[in-house]
């Protein structure tokens, strides 16, 4: 199919050249990771005349940043702790993305998952002095569950309606955060205060400074169990998209729906378990930053982590193997956004940086030529 | 708790979202989803503060407003009609973008104090019309006649004229329209422009007119979502449009309102004396939203009719049927 236009004769002078867009067949595994690359350093340099303008300095900023982000072992470890909630909202989301699902609400599902853990600790269903080893599972359990429900609702309503999901994962979003801040305010809050008691120590996720006590060069590092889950978390997502039978109907019905209804998949089914599934990995994430970082539950629990997911799940493809080194770019980003003036700097260069990534789409499906205008007509 | 007083005020409220629904569907009707509603919205309220804080002049303010979020949106506009992008992923980047953008330029704005506000005016005769005269056509924001104005005047441009005609057009059936004479990409950056635009001009709504000032990412608290979701509620016709904005606009205001007198009815307010039931009420714009897209996608469904035939297609000549 030749992109080729037919060119009209209007009058009038017109510029002797033109862009012209050739679509390519397969486009060789390499260029798509260069083209997102360069991707990224479009979107920075443009976030950098952003900064000017605004009256900054932005390559003092931006080696600040890299300073804050990975200077030292112990800002390393803050930067993992970053990237793990991270990791677990974008391997769901790729499993949501791969199917066309476009799941806006891995913040409120995150929000739901942190409710859910809450739920078993402050309640409370489980006795403080639980085992570890019931505990954690426990509160595992209910996170994710909490926020597969808040995955399945669009999910039915999707299936069922054929409501458009980004709204109404969207609209919950704002739910959520008022569900749960009823919670941390009328029902679990301690003397008043914003924020519920602290949970028991049973219900923490081991942490690398626990273990100081033998190694005291591990003093102060906040790394916990989360990363490690994230990390399983993400290589069974790539064998559930890339490798399982599931996956496969997923991949098919994202990439044309109509061969996937032929081949007789059921579509509605898959829409629900799809977002259940995305949605029961942001809860874990929820779980693993109330469990991990945080012992109890407050407002504050995400710089917007269930947002930035959508962009890492975006720069990795959909491939939820390059989510992890992704979100520990991003993971450093929302560690060093804390202590950068102005305050929106990480948001503004994740939207840019994503901008341009959508933008540099076109050089992997098409070949720009520059040619001379044809002058018959 | 006085009802035309929330009336009235939802008024102002249902502006903001009539202004972005209707550049919304202008936008759609043309072809182009544009999801970046919310952070143009964004960036409208911030170049709106911004320039009554350097030169004192809101009509100016909302030019620059106008302009400003009309610009990001060619963004989207390039991408999606140029690049030939998803839609879907592209407005979310945009979105994104224009939140960042926002914050990074609206740094500061939060504590600009007082500002040259739009004027309110009271139309006379109109006013003294029982009921609706206090809900319409008292102290009301210059902005809120303009939306009055807005609803007939977008009605008639999609229905009755002859650029309408080639804005369904380019939206239904891009080939014919291209085999018309029509230029079928040049219009889509029009309209999406005009869709942007709407978009500042709800933003400059709310940040000069109905909840003054700069508050980061709650100036806007999810409008730009809800007048997506609006859109398809009102099947892409303006005049559904405004009665969800108005209804959107009133609920939004009942539920601040509601929370205030220590009787309801003769009845203890619950929501007085146990205020953390407000986050319940809090929930309610956005349960309504997801219950007005139900609403909307099964009429959508029943009636086979929905969303313009081409929206969300890239228009390439020669290629595909449509």
């Amino acid at each position: 199919m030749s992109q080729s236009e037919p060119t009209i004769h209007r009058p009038g002078w017109r510029f002797p050249l033109e862009i012209r867009l050739e679509p390519r067949g397969a486009a060789p595994p390499w260029l798509g990771w260069a083209v997102t690359l360069g991707a990224v350093i479009v979107g920075l340099l443009l976030g950098a005349v952003v900064l000017s303008a605004a009256g900054g300095d932005p390559w003092r900023s931006y080696a600040y940043m890299v300073k804050a982000a990975f200077g030292e072992v112990g800002v390393i470890s803050d930067t993992l702790v970053k990237a793990t909630p991270l990791i677990l909202l974008a391997s769901g989301l790729c499993l949501a993305f791969t199917m066309k699902l476009w799941n806006i609400g891995a913040e409120g599902q995150f929000f739901l998952g942190a409710f859910g853990a809450s739920a078993v600790v402050l309640t409370p269903m489980l006795p403080p002095e639980t085992s570890p080893w019931l505990m954690i599972p426990a509160v595992i359990a209910m996170g994710m569950l909490a926020g597969s429900l808040w995955g399945f609702l669009p999910g039915y309503l999707k299936a069922k309606f054929n409501v458009n999901e980004i709204i109404t994962t969207l609209m919950l979003n704002y739910v959520a955060v008022n569900w749960n801040n009823f919670f941390i305010f009328a029902v679990w809050t301690e003397g008043g205060f914003q924020m519920s008691r602290r949970f028991p120590q049973t219900a923490w996720l081991p942490r690398l400074t626990d273990y100081a006590a033998q190694y005291p060069q591990l003093r102060g590092l906040t790394l916990h169990l989360g990363l490690l889950i994230a990390i399983v978390a993400a290589v069974v997502m790539w064998w559930v998209i890339y490798r399982s039978r599931w996956g496969y109907e997923v991949r098919l019905t994202g990439d044309n729906p109509r061969a996937a209804r032929y081949a007789g998949i059921n579509i509605a089914r898959n829409t629900v378990l799809v977002l259940m599934v995305s949605g029961a990995l942001a809860g874990l994430a929820g779980v693993s930053e109330i469990a991990g970082v945080v012992h109890r539950l407050q407002g504050a629990i995400s710089p917007g982590y269930g947002f930035s997911a959508i962009i890492v799940a975006w720069l990795a493809k959909l491939n939820p193997l390059a989510v992890i080194p992704v979100s520990i770019l991003f993971g450093a980003l929302i560690q060093a956004g804390r202590e950068i003036q102005p305050s929106g700097v990480p948001k503004m260069l994740q939207g840019i940086i994503l901008v341009c990534l959508i933008a540099s789409d076109l050089l992997m499906h098409y070949r720009v030529r520059i040619v001379r205008r044809s002058q018959e007509g | 708790m006085d009802a035309i007083i929330i009336l009235q005020a939802g008024m102002a409220t249902g502006t903001i979202l009539l202004f972005a629904t209707v550049g919304e569907i202008l936008s759609e009707r043309a072809g182009v989803l544009n999801l970046g509603v919310e952070g143009m919205m964004l960036i409208g309220a911030m170049s709106a503060m911004s320039t009554v804080v350097a030169t004192g002049s809101p009509w100016l303010a909302l030019l620059v407003a106008m302009l400003a979020a009309g610009l990001l949106s060619q963004v989207h506009a390039i991408i999606t009609i140029r690049f030939r992008a998803d839609q879907v992923v592209s407005g979310l980047a945009l979105n994104f973008a224009g939140v960042g953008l926002s914050l990074v330029l609206g740094e500061g704005l939060s504590k600009a104090g007082a500002l040259a506000l739009l004027p309110t005016y009271t139309v006379p005769l109109l006013s003294q019309i029982p009921v609706l005269g206090p809900i319409l056509f008292t102290r009301q924001s210059v902005m809120v006649y303009i939306g009055y104005l807005l609803i007939p005047a977008a009605w008639t441009f999609i229905n009755r004229t002859r650029p309408g005609m080639h804005l369904r057009a380019i939206g239904e059936f891009p080939a014919a329209a291209d085999a018309l004479g029509i230029n079928v990409n040049a219009l889509r950056h029009v309209y999406v422009f005009v869709g942007g635009a709407l978009a500042g001009l709800a933003g400059a709504t709310i940040s000069l007119a109905v909840s003054p000032g700069w508050f980061s990412e709650l100036t806007t608290s999810g409008y730009g979502w809800i007048a997506i979701g609006l859109v398809i509620f009102a099947q892409w016709d303006p005049v559904r449009a405004a009665l969800g904005s108005y209804a959107f606009g009133a609920l939004r205001r009942l539920i601040l309102d509601i929370q205030g007198p220590t009787t309801i009815l003769t009845f203890r307010n619950p929501f007085y004396y146990l205020p953390y039931w407000g986050f319940f009420l809090e929930m309610l714009p956005y349960l309504f939203t997801v219950f007005v897209l139900v609403i909307g996608s099964r009429e959508a469904m029943r009636k086979r009719l929905g969303s313009p035939s081409a929206l969300g297609i890239p228009y390439v000549r020669g290629e595909r049927g449509l």
